[in-house]
């Protein structure tokens, strides 16, 4: 099986490789990665190519990469304070209070990807690709709604929950949060519990929106551990879960 | 004579027919769609967000809630994908203990479809069988798990506990007589697998029962065929899956393609439609309630005579048993930790697809090795499906919105998440 995917990876490194800037094989999956600038061409190329017709966009997703590989809780050294360290200390988007600021950001310039996952049903398989935007405060990436239609709503719900815009959509509107919401509630430096609440007011007769009153509440910090069983070897991935038929 | 104009009408929130809190916008030519712009996101929960803040397990509650009708389908594509990045193994038994929910939960998936499709396009009968069999199914759930539809049974490294010996019974109350009590426990004095038994013996005969109502009934007929048709090339650029891609003559399964658990070992067919309307997708999905009541009695002989673990014994994923707890150190040291800070996956990202009921049903696991994943997505079939509604009732009248409305078979938790 991993042969069949080494196979799509090398193919793909061959045909589009000038245009690609990582192509890895993990977990039994191909991921590809390249730059807006070309996202078009190799989306298109993927769709018609003989040798890869992904005919559909399964899915889109926007990830925000700021926080990736922060913990709350340093576990190389055994110390009295324990797990009280975790939950007083730390910082996370599950924390925030109103009105606080996630100030440093752990990556910049690749802040923002979408991440499209693309399925092959005349080759049965299944691929990933990944563009980075380039610009932190405005994340620009091209539409892929003239390839795959159903990128439509799924580029819509990434620039609603992570404010990537997608030049060149057709209908390029907020889908999933309020009317008249404010902010892009999936990035890691909007606060879980959100910034306003919203309640009847029998007075003005009108719903109004006030700022948060409840408190953040996390009871288990963010703790990354020197795990041994992944130090020594990548997981070996059972064929159960992606095998030839 | 004034002109007739366009115009614009709002159908729901609230409207019984829109299958939760479906707001439209429907731009009308007299009773002829011109365009419709489905508005979301009414029931969002940010529950991405959530299991962000949350250590892995924990989040497998929140599963059940998204496509609130097949619960055991959601939970089963986020241990998946927990599975899969961590490269652990689940007992056979587990195996074959997953198929056979995830085939329960099909067909209570496809009665609710079935109910509230027929209902709205005006068939109520239907609804009241429907409703009766998912009394069954959710009485197994119960025995399993404890809860009626939000189980969370399905664990990373198998699931919670072993097939109850004995079925829950029924009590004599001031609401129930004895002789009704008894009526009722008769198919439950044995196992849950006897009552499993029981019921896929008798289930064949009331899917032809629905078929006796709607199959060749004029009206439903005249209601669905030829009503939203949706060709094989847009059913690929419109993001179909499952039954609703299988409608439109593709024959595509995941459970037969890239077949995970036990499907490559059990027996059964995918129906495929021809014309790819509203009734075609009828049609495959009552068929598909009659392959996996085939499924569930290969997975009951299979599960009588092999008994064994149902959960991993590795200690650095499931928690031991409870008896271990109170003689051995280890056991006590696992435990505390799993249910402090939980496991670790290793840095990565998967995409695992499982064939939910409604299509597709994918989960998207990034990790920067911490006990909480970095970021999740949960690809909802009805999000794809829905976002088809456009063009899928664009020259239709009014009504047969309702109807293709039906057919996508849309759960809001899915699709707002």
């Amino acid at each position: 099986m991993s042969n069949s995917k080494q196979q799509l990876a090398d193919a793909l490194q061959a045909a589009l490789g000038d245009r690609l800037d990582l192509v890895t094989l993990a977990c039994n999956e191909v991921t590809l990665e390249t730059s807006p600038e070309n996202l078009l061409e190799v989306a298109a190329r993927l769709r018609d190519d003989e040798a890869f017709r992904f005919q559909q966009l399964v899915d889109l997703c926007g990830v925000d990469y700021s926080q990736f590989g922060r913990d709350e809780w340093l576990t190389d050294e055994a110390s009295r304070g324990g797990f009280s360290r975790g939950v007083d200390g730390g910082v996370s988007s599950g924390r925030l209070q109103f009105g606080d600021e996630l100030d440093s950001l752990a990556t910049r310039g690749r802040r923002f990807a979408a991440v499209y996952h693309l399925l092959s049903y005349a080759n049965n398989q299944r691929l990933r690709l990944r563009v980075h935007a380039t610009d932190d405060d405005f994340p620009v990436i091209p539409t892929v709604t003239g390839i795959w239609k159903s990128a439509d709503w799924y580029e819509r719900e990434a620039f609603d929950l992570f404010g990537i815009l997608f030049s060149d959509h057709p209908d390029l509107r907020r889908i999933l949060t309020d009317y008249g919401f404010v902010g892009h509630p999936f990035r890691k430096d909007f606060p879980l519990i959100g910034h306003v609440e919203m309640r009847y007011d029998p007075e003005r007769e009108r719903v109004v929106y006030e700022p948060v009153s409840i408190e953040p509440r996390v009871l288990v910090p963010r703790v990354k551990r020197e795990d041994n069983r992944y130090l020594a070897e990548q997981p070996e991935v059972s064929d159960e879960a992606q095998s030839d038929a | 004579m004034p002109e007739i104009k366009n115009y614009t009408l709002n159908f729901g929130p609230q409207h019984p027919a829109a299958h939760g809190v479906l707001r439209l916008v429907l731009e009308m030519d007299g009773e002829v769609i011109e365009r419709a712009d489905p508005h979301i996101g009414l029931l969002h929960r940010g529950t991405e967000k959530l299991a962000e803040s949350k250590p892995y397990n924990q989040t497998i509650g929140y599963m059940d809630r998204l496509d609130y009708v097949s619960m055991m389908c959601n939970e089963h594509g986020y241990v998946m994908a927990i599975e899969k990045l961590l490269g652990i193994d689940i007992p056979e038994r587990a195996r074959y203990i997953r198929v056979m929910f995830d085939e329960i939960t099909r067909i209570l998936n496809h009665l609710m479809w079935i109910g509230t499709h027929a209902l709205d396009v005006g068939a109520m009968t239907m609804f009241l069988y429907a409703f009766r069999e998912r009394e069954d199914l959710m009485d197994m759930y119960e025995a399993v798990s404890g809860a009626r539809m939000h189980a969370t049974y399905y664990r990373p490294g198998g699931v919670a506990r072993d097939l109850p010996e004995r079925m829950p019974q029924y009590q004599e109350s001031r609401w129930r007589s004895k002789k009704d009590a008894d009526r009722l426990n008769e198919n439950r004095q044995g196992s849950l697998l006897d009552f499993a038994e029981d019921f896929s013996n008798r289930f064949p005969g009331y899917v032809d029962e629905y078929e006796t109502l709607l199959t060749d009934n004029r009206i439903w007929k005249q209601r669905t065929v030829g009503i939203g048709v949706v060709s094989e090339e847009r059913a690929y650029q419109l993001g179909f899956t499952g039954p609703m891609l299988r409608g439109s003559g593709v024959e595509w399964d995941i459970r037969k393609k890239q077949p995970y658990e036990v499907y490559d070992r059990v027996d059964f067919d995918i129906p495929v439609g021809s014309n790819g309307d509203c009734y075609d997708r009828y049609l495959v999905r009552v068929e598909e309630m009659r392959q996996s009541n085939r499924i569930i009695r290969q997975c009951i002989e299979w599960l009588r005579a092999n008994p064994g673990l149902v959960l991993t014994d590795n200690h650095k994923v499931a928690p031991p048993r409870r008896e271990e707890l109170k003689a051995d150190m280890e056991g006590l040291i696992h435990h505390f930790k799993l249910f402090t800070e939980g496991y670790t996956l290793p840095e990565g990202e998967v995409y695992t697809a499982v064939e939910h009921p409604k299509g597709e049903f994918g989960v998207y696991l990034v990790s920067d090795g911490a006990n909480k994943p970095y970021r999740v997505k949960v690809r909802a079939p009805g999000f794809a499906h829905l976002s088809s509604m456009n063009e899928m009732a664009q020259g239709h009248m009014l009504a047969d919105v309702v109807a293709i409305i039906g057919t996508q078979d849309i759960v809001f938790g899915e699709i707002d998440r």
